[in-house]
């Protein structure tokens, strides 16, 4: 049975921040995953974030710098990678990548919009423990 | 060092949890709605306008999110809808955990439609499901019709969007045509009204939708959820 505590010296109100939501959780689920792989400590946790997520990588890592002293995952390294907003254009079917200022326009026929095909991804890859 | 594969959803506890807040609302023969816009877009507004236009025939119940105050609530109340409003202390969203306490609050098994007004906000809202069976965004004349180009998520998964304050359409320069074209291209399934708060314009259509869309979802519930059999 392996506890885990919050950095809970310093009462922040558990919304105040939206990032400081999201990495609780990312804490939470990699510190589950250590404690039943019976690891000592976290070396690095791989995130994966999508371009339409609305996460942005430093506001993470400012409260994981926050959260992780005291639990398995103090100093342990934060790797985002990040997935490109892709769309599939439903007039003719080109597949882009929405480039900021042009918003959803399709490259090839100029239309407006398109169905998300990837971009909404917020995971937890992988952790690599000790 | 060995790499231990996780591959879980940071959001999926709030999934999980909005999933449970849904069966809780079916299970008492609630329509929810997730109602979402920028801060003064007119959300209360049109929760006043529509509690009016339905007394009667649906009862509503509302669930009010704001940082602070308890302005929004107090103005449903006098209405005389039951209300529970949330303060979220600095959060720029609704999610699942906070409407899973205020629908404790509730007596829902005397309510026909929820709408919880989410905290102004045009990005936020749109990655936390609440439980919600519809998502409507409002937006309003003054905003310019740039909007669903700015925020394209929030739009694009809206089931209808409500284009609020059209009586201010004399004094602004907003383009109506490109707001359609733009939000029909984003999504073309959306329902989409023109209406005035104040006015009361543009309700007849919008308290048929709603009306629609409440029979669509309650038809397609199991029979006898309501009395507590299970079909």
């Amino acid at each position: 049975m392996c506890a885990y505590f919050w950095g809970a010296s310093a009462p922040l109100a558990r919304w105040s921040m939206h990032e400081l939501a999201v990495t609780q959780r990312v804490l939470e689920i990699a510190l589950e995953h250590a404690c039943r792989a019976g690891a000592r400590r976290i070396g690095a946790i791989h995130l994966t974030v999508g371009d339409l997520s609305s996460i942005v990588d430093d506001s993470v890592q400012f409260y994981f710098d926050y959260l992780s002293p005291g639990t398995l995952a103090e100093g342990a390294r934060l790797a985002f990678t990040r997935l490109a907003a892709r769309c599939c254009c439903r007039v003719c079917g080109q597949e882009f990548s929405p480039a900021s200022g042009l918003a959803w326009q399709c490259p090839a026929c100029g239309e407006v919009g398109g169905e998300v095909l990837q971009g909404r991804e917020f995971f937890v890859e992988s952790i690599e423990i000790e | 060092m060995r790499t231990v594969p996780v591959v879980q959803n940071i959001l999926s506890a709030n999934d999980e949890m909005a999933r449970e807040n849904r069966e809780r609302l079916d299970q008492a023969g609630v329509v929810a709605i997730n109602l979402m816009s920028s801060p003064g877009a007119g959300k209360t507004s049109l929760i006043l306008r529509t509690a009016e236009v339905l007394r009667g025939e649906l009862r509503l119940g509302v669930v009010e999110g704001d940082v602070a105050s308890r302005v929004d609530a107090e103005r449903v109340a006098e209405a005389g809808s039951p209300v529970v409003q949330i303060n979220t202390g600095g959060g720029c969203h609704l999610d699942a955990s906070m409407l899973r306490a205020a629908l404790k609050e509730l007596p829902l098994e005397e309510l026909d439609l929820l709408i919880v007004e989410n905290v102004g906000n045009l990005i936020c809202p749109a990655a936390f499901r609440l439980g919600e069976h519809l998502q409507v965004v409002i937006a309003s004349l003054p905003e310019g019709h740039d909007k669903p180009l700015k925020y394209p998520d929030l739009f694009i998964q809206a089931d209808a969007i409500a284009v609020n304050k059209t009586d201010l359409a004399p004094y602004l320069d907003f383009d109506r045509e490109g707001f359609r074209r733009v939000v029909l291209g984003l999504n073309p399934d959306v329902a989409l009204f023109e209406l005035s708060c104040r006015t009361g314009d543009g309700f007849v259509a919008w308290a048929t939708w709603l009306r629609e869309r409440w029979q669509e979802i309650r038809g397609s519930r199991r029979l006898g959820a309501r009395s507590g059999e299970l079909g």
